[in-house]
């Protein structure tokens, strides 16, 4: 919002043409068109009804945006739809296989590793990405590498708890 | 209404795991902003940029040419509300003031007021619309410090008849201790962001999804604001990403996204950005003076707590922080005022344990420098000090076991290795310090309705207003649901968090354990009752003669308490009676009982470690022990307690929401400045639940611990900062310049 | 969030070309940044020139010994890179002091170095800020200032520049190669960033039409003695109030080279060479690194609300040196300092 008699005669700069986006979400091919400006989080939940992944800051300092693309983990809210045009995105909604929860998903439930629920999509997708990645491992480790996903219920002990469980090195 | 008592399995009071926890690790929970159907519109705001004045000319018309944009509401051309205080005033607003009307008119009280609500086609388009809209302003003079109107405060809470003469006994006292605390504004920042999506059924009800801890409230104030017959607005939560107290009061989001569906006729989404939650309530900044007068035994003779908190230049928002004080230990005199400073900020609201969080982390930090000032071990101190009684009423508990709560913590923490000289311990270069503080809370009950509806099939849907902030509420209802219908907790549905459901109350002050359980006990006796008058119709009935009394529901069968192999299936009932299904409702009831005190308690022990050049902080260890009555779920509450002390690490090392005074205008308005704690701060945190069985404060023993776990943490940290580095810091947060800039010359 | 038109370069040349052409464009690569700054429209492109599936990932080793890192290279998949950790730990090291996994997931080397500052002003369009506004003024001067600038900063500016690894970097001595309409060229690190003075709405000395290729770092990697250790307001994922890294080549005891850098305490990294020469010959000992600390901390000047800032560098100095010495460098996950 700007302060001040602006010039307010002058038309807004134009908005652009939509693009085509193809994504492979959760192993299904989908195609659709947005404007370059539609961040991929927002695309997710807004134009391929995936809800599961949340918007805590849209700023990349909550980790609730949190999606698997290419197998990385990343904040979905700092990069545009377009610019991952052809990736493999894996979120929430797609860690189950056939009604069967992931190790680390099951691990959740168990440790009560949440309470409201919201950034529990985001700390399980950074979860199987600090598995994927083979490098933490002490509990240190895991502190670190999951201090991306801010938990304001204050669940982090048993997170991490869920994540040895799902690593094998707890039970 | 006692609990079943039979070989089948129990879940009350176990460890089980929370029924909603599918939907949530697997994204099928849905909170106020992932309702996608009915071809939303999407809004976004626009704030004010000043802290007080009025807009002089707000200019929307750039914003209007911009493609996709449907409108531009501002109090210039937005539809007609209620324009009475009564009208806009929710369950939980404060008695006086009036409440703040987003969009009424030209007049700016805060920054980050809500000016404007662009609404478009596209949620990017909202945006970048937002930022054409052009205000011009009449600045007038603001203040958003507290301390610049410390002095001007309004007197809003003292006892009734003050005990004794604190200040001459203070005066008179063999060891005195007097200083100054200050917490600073702190924000709940709950994950999910304040969202509302209202949804246009073609003029007929409208469905509100919003984000609130207390649907029932938000319909009160929606029918109020809009003039709106309660059937025309439903109001359903049933997820809620946290709330900490921000969502008790309905929030500015709700009402422009009903304003834009009702002005529009169109489903309209509107949620708010992580920095415009920053306009919304908080805690309030308060500054607490602390007056303890004691013998050398360490029997305290005199308490006078004095605080001013922070509100708003238009209502007048406070919380019990001074009265612990008077309550929690045995002094003859005793003095408390609760004073607050109007300044040109939104109004202050509910936080985590409001006023105690405080109030008791000034009186405990305070009974620590007492203890150094009388060379007497913290434990000891508060041990000679103990109450058996409320202090303010001379009202014996109804269970009050903090005794317990010292012994097993200081047993659990290894208390007794503590050496007491400040600066004595030490793990290589970092100082260590170990703290402990008590923690007390209220154990409220309010009025709450449930629904059963039994079907043959031995399956039964639980139905409450409530909502589940995170707190377990789903769970511990199910559990006993299960138990009071004696069916498996697979067989039970819990729905919650709509407003046509059963009346609840909203979900804070730690009283939703008590009001929902002893609701569902309450309409399971119900259900019960019609069992028995229908399975003594039946032929040989082997319950022919039995008295309500005398069953109970359990394994799927209504049975004889004291004969088991006399009973009845369920589903052979029913079928027997030719029902589908029992439907009940009923509404708890609660013996009134004012010659008991009703408070939970907790003892807290706090281990840091300093490092003694750099001042870096670690809180290393915490074991908080916890008196609360009968805890329902030893998983969910032991969650909901490490949570809460997580929580009261941030508070003492970490949050604080920090003004530009010269703009007044929060400069970390967002969650990487303003730091909550993240995984890398916390270690290890041991919850205990001391056994305290209350069988006066409800038939189930329930206390609740939804705030308890949080008050007295932020005292202990800084009491183990203390100990540990010999710095007292007393205004928090405890960050690392405040401790090296005051270390004690070496 | 202005409009803006979104198009990908297919290589080096065509980014060039296509930033030349639009002096409203911009480049974008991880995002982090600039989709946060645009957010808050305090970045206003009118078009992105999409970098990022730009052949400039690799690591590669120079004939001269050293390591050529592509600017796209990640910066999780930099610090995690089996030459860096091996010879370049502390590039690692600062790398994963900052940001979360995440991030570092999606940030680019080159787009690290040209990260914009934290300052809460520069964020909030309802404030003066003279780098976002050229001649608007400074707010922090006079407002919230704890975590600012205390080594050369202006009246015009006492921000500070964000990156861990860019203090690393400057330290050993990194060049950034660039590439522009007139062809290739090289900045050492140390004169890529720039301090405010007059013009702190210019970070860099990067031009409007240059891209970032590569971050070359010379073969001295000081692998056995070097630390990172930055100390901010919690215990991760916060930006430093003060970072150090520390470098040293030692025989017998004695520094024979020195690297010694700040974060957290100026508009650019900083890296005082003097301070580095005066423990050039001297024992490996706290007195030789106090004295290089109050060398490095000579003009240093408090704000307001940070003087805490300059006792507290000189500490971080002495510890981070003696962690270097001992070859006991910081680790990043057990919070311990030893």
């Amino acid at each position: 919002m700007q302060d001040g008699a602006a010039q307010s005669d002058a038309n807004p700069a134009p908005l652009p043409e939509k693009m085509s986006v193809t994504l492979t979400v959760n192993g299904t091919e989908r195609r659709f068109s947005v404007l370059p400006w539609v961040s991929l989080l927002d695309a997710l939940r807004d134009h391929l009804d995936l809800t599961g992944t949340k918007k805590g800051c849209d700023h990349g300092q909550c980790g609730a945006c949190t999606v698997l693309v290419d197998g990385r983990r990343i904040n979905s809210c700092l990069t545009l739809a377009v610019m991952r045009d052809g990736a493999h995105v894996t979120t929430i909604e797609g860690l189950a296989t056939n009604g069967a929860l992931d190790p680390l998903q099951q691990a959740f439930i168990d440790h009560d590793a949440f309470q409201c629920g919201y950034c529990t999509p985001g700390q399980i997708c950074s979860g199987i990405g600090l598995i994927a990645e083979g490098r933490a491992k002490s509990p240190h480790e895991i502190r670190e590498f999951m201090s991306g996903n801010i938990c304001r219920c204050g669940a982090y002990p048993n997170i991490v708890a869920a994540i040895q469980q799902a690593m094998g090195t707890k039970p | 209404m006692s609990m079943v008592n039979n070989t089948a399995k129990t879940y009350t009071g176990t460890a089980t795991s929370r029924v909603d926890g599918r939907a949530k690790v697997t994204g099928a929970a849905k909170y106020a902003g992932d309702f996608n159907e009915g071809g939303l519109a999407y809004g976004a705001v626009v704030e004010s940029t000043i802290a007080r004045g009025r807009i002089a000319r707000i200019d929307t018309s750039q914003a209007l040419r911009v493609p996709g944009v449907i409108d531009v509401i501002t109090h210039e051309n937005r539809p007609r509300v209620a324009d009475t205080d009564q009208a806009w005033k929710d369950d939980v607003a404060p008695e006086e003031g009036s409440p703040f009307r987003p969009l009424y008119d030209d007049m700016i009280k805060f920054n980050q007021q809500p000016i404007a609500l662009v609404v478009a086609e596209e949620w990017e388009i909202a945006r970048y619309a937002a930022s054409l809209v052009r205000v011009d302003y009449e600045k007038q003079p603001f203040v958003t410090d507290v301390y610049r109107k410390r002095d001007d405060a309004i007197v809003v809470e003292k006892p009734d008849k003050l005990r004794g003469d604190a200040a001459k006994a203070f005066a008179a006292a063999e060891v005195r201790h007097q200083a100054d605390y200050f917490i600073p504004t702190e924000h709940h920042n709950p994950m999910e962001l304040f969202a509302t999506t209202a949804m246009w059924d073609g003029g007929g009800p409208l469905t509100v999804y919003d984000k609130t801890q207390g649907v029932q409230n938000v319909q009160q104030y929606l029918c109020g604001v809009f003039e709106k017959k309660p059937e025309e607005i439903r109001v359903i939560s049933p997820y809620v990403g946290g709330a900490f107290g921000a969502g008790l009061r309905p929030q500015y989001q709700v009402v422009l996204a009903v304003m834009a569906a009702l002005k529009l006729q169109r489903s309209v989404r509107l949620v708010l950005t992580r920095q415009q939650m920053y306009g919304l309530g908080y805690r309030p900044a308060t500054i607490e003076r602390l007056a303890l007068g004691a013998r050398r035994d360490g029997t305290l003779d005199a308490i006078t707590h004095e605080a001013v908190g922070v509100t708003s230049q238009f209502e007048e928002f406070s919380r019990n922080d001074t009265g612990w004080s008077a309550l929690l230990y045995t002094s003859p005199n005793a003095r408390y005022e609760h004073r607050v400073a109007p300044l040109d900020v939104p109004t202050s609201c509910d936080m985590r344990a409001p006023g105690a969080a405080t109030g008791v982390y000034a009186l405990e930090s305070a009974m620590d420098e007492l203890a150094v000032a009388l060379k007497m071990d913290p434990v000891e101190l508060r041990m000679r000090c103990y109450s058996d009684r409320d202090q303010n009423e001379d009202l014996p508990y109804t269970s009050k076991c903090l005794r317990e709560c010292y012994r097993e913590g200081a047993a659990a923490f290894g208390w007794d290795k503590r050496n007491a000289e400040p600066r004595s311990m030490r793990d290589g270069r970092n100082l260590v310090g170990w703290g402990m503080a008590s923690g007390v809370w209220e154990a409220l009950q309010m009025p709450a309705a449930v629904r059963i509806v039994m079907t043959a099939n031995g399956h039964a849907e639980v139905s409450c207003a409530a909502s589940d902030i995170g707190t377990g509420t789903y769970t511990i209802m199910a559990q006993v649901a299960a138990d009071s219908l004696g069916l498996p907790i697979e067989n039970i549905t819990i729905h919650l968090a709509d407003s046509t459901l059963p009346r609840a109350p909203v979900e804070g002050g730690s009283w939703m354990a008590a009001s929902a359980c002893h609701a569902v006990v309450a309409t399971a006796s119900e259900v019960r009752k019609e069992l028995l008058r229908l399975a003594k119709l039946m032929k040989a009935s082997p319950l022919a003669d039995t008295v309500e009394e005398d069953v109970t529901l359990s394994d799927g069968k209504l049975v004889s308490r004291t004969q088991a192999e006399r009973g009845v299936s369920i589903s052979d009932i029913m079928r027997h009676g030719a029902m589908e299904r029992i439907e009940k409702e009923k509404t708890n009831e609660f013996a009134e009982d004012k010659a008991h005190a009703r408070n939970t308690h907790s003892a807290v022990f706090a281990e840091v470690k300093i490092d003694e050049e750099l001042g870096v902080i670690r809180v290393t260890r915490v074991v908080s022990a916890v008196a609360a009555g009968r805890v329902l779920n030893l998983k969910t509450g032991r969650s909901q307690v490490m949570g809460a002390v997580v929580g009261g690490i941030g508070m003492a090392l970490h949050e604080e929401t920090v003004y530009d005074h010269g703009f007044g205008r929060i400069v970390n308005h967002n969650i990487a400045e303003y730091h909550v704690p993240v995984n890398a701060d916390i270690h290890d945190i041991q919850v205990i639940f001391v056994d305290e069985p209350d069988a006066l404060v409800n038939p189930l023993g329930i206390k609740g611990i939804g705030e308890i776990g949080i008050v007295g943490v932020a005292a202990a940290v800084a009491n183990a900062v203390y100990h540990a580095t010999g710095v007292r810091v007393r205004d928090l947060p405890i960050t690392l310049d405040k401790v090296l800039a005051r270390r004690p010359a070496t | 969030m202005i409009p803006f038109q979104y198009t990908r370069a297919n290589n080096v040349a065509d980014a060039v070309r296509l930033i030349a052409a639009n002096s409203g464009a911009k480049f974008i690569a991880g995002g982090t940044n600039l989709l946060d700054l645009m957010k808050d429209n305090v970045e206003r492109p009118t078009k992105l020139i999409d970098i990022s599936r730009l052949p400039l990932t690799s690591v590669e080793e120079t004939a001269s010994g050293g390591l050529r890192i592509g600017a796209l290279v990640p910066n999780a998949d930099l610090a995690w890179h089996p030459l860096i950790e091996k010879r370049y730990p502390l590039v690692a090291s600062a790398i994963l002091a900052g940001a979360s996994q995440q991030l570092r997931n999606m940030a680019s080397t080159g787009g690290n170095l040209v990260q914009r500052t934290r300052c809460a002003y520069f964020y909030d369009t309802a404030t003066p800020c003279n780098k976002r506004q050229p001649g608007s003024g400074c707010s922090a001067v006079n407002g919230i200032n704890r975590g600012h600038a205390i080594l050369g900063a202006s009246t015009s500016c006492i921000a500070t520049h964000p990156s861990d690894m860019c203090v690393a970097l400057v330290a050993l001595d990194a060049t950034v190669h660039v590439t522009g309409p007139n062809g290739g060229r090289t900045i050492p690190f140390a004169d890529f960033h720039r301090l405010p003075g007059d013009t702190p709405h210019i970070d860099t000395n990067l031009g409007p039409d240059e891209i970032i290729t590569a971050i070359e770092v010379p073969a001295k990697g000081f692998a056995t003695n070097y630390s990172y250790l930055k100390i901010r307001d919690r215990l991760s994922y916060a930006f430093a109030l003060i970072s150090v890294a520390a470098a040293l080549e030692l025989k017998d005891g004695t520094i024979q080279e020195a690297r010694l850098a700040l974060g957290g305490v100026a508009h650019k990294p900083w890296r005082d060479v003097a301070a580095e020469a005066a423990l050039r010959g001297r024992p490996a000992e706290e007195a030789s690194f106090a004295a290089a600390a109050d060398l490095l901390l000579r003009d240093a000047r408090p704000q307001a609300q940070n003087g805490f800032k300059i006792d507290l560098a000189k500490r971080a100095i002495i510890r981070t040196l003696t962690q270097a010495a001992r070859g006991t460098p910081q680790s990043q996950s057990n919070k311990t300092i030893q």
